[in-house]
């Protein structure tokens, strides 16, 4: 299973819209990604709630076609 | 899914200082996240309890429903659920978890 690094990233970028997203394929087989997402949506929310909020984005794919994502958020200041 | 998992998972949650839902075991993990999650505990020196959910299918999709959180490993601190593999190290590089285990009086 695995999934091409542009349906990912579109994904991710329209999940998080005006956020930065870097997503790096680790080892190019299209199933271990990591993402770093800057947001300001993050702004005041714990760790756990950051990642629920890309967890949420990408569910029905993490954990299934999406076999290994590392993943970063950080807070932007508005 | 059980309702009986999930009091067993919040059963084992309570009465354990520190869990780790994780594939494989301590001694032998099965996957990269959770190999990583073990080490810095061991780094930490501090006691777990290790559950290994590719033993137990129920278990396995009985932890992401009573955390509402789709991967594992997941790691439980005092009852609370701490977050899988990026949180804890992000946590144990800046310190914060060294705080919680302090603060918890698990660890000197």
């Amino acid at each position: 299973m695995a999934i091409e690094t542009g349906e990912l990233e579109l994904l991710i970028k329209k999940a998080f819209p005006e956020s930065e997203v870097i997503l790096k394929d680790l080892v190019g087989d299209g199933d271990h990604y990591e993402v770093t997402i800057k947001s300001a949506i993050f702004h005041d929310k714990s760790k756990v709630e950051q990642h629920r909020l890309v967890n949420q984005a990408l569910k029905g794919y993490l954990g299934g076609i999406l076999h290994a994502l590392s993943i970063k958020t950080l807070p932007l200041n508005n | 899914m059980s309702d009986t998992i999930l009091v067993q998972i919040k059963n084992d949650i309570e009465s354990n200082n520190i869990v780790l839902y994780m594939k494989g075991n301590s001694q032998i993990p099965q996957c990269g996240f959770s190999a990583t999650v073990c080490s810095i505990l061991n780094n930490l020196e501090v006691e777990y309890k290790d559950f290994d959910v590719l033993l137990d299918s129920d278990l396995r999709e009985g932890i992401k429903t009573y955390s509402d959180w789709p991967t594992i490993p997941q790691l439980y601190i005092k009852g609370e659920f701490i977050g899988g593999c990026d949180i804890v190290k992000e946590m144990y590089a800046s310190g914060e978890l060294l705080e919680l285990l302090k603060r918890h009086e698990l660890i000197a």
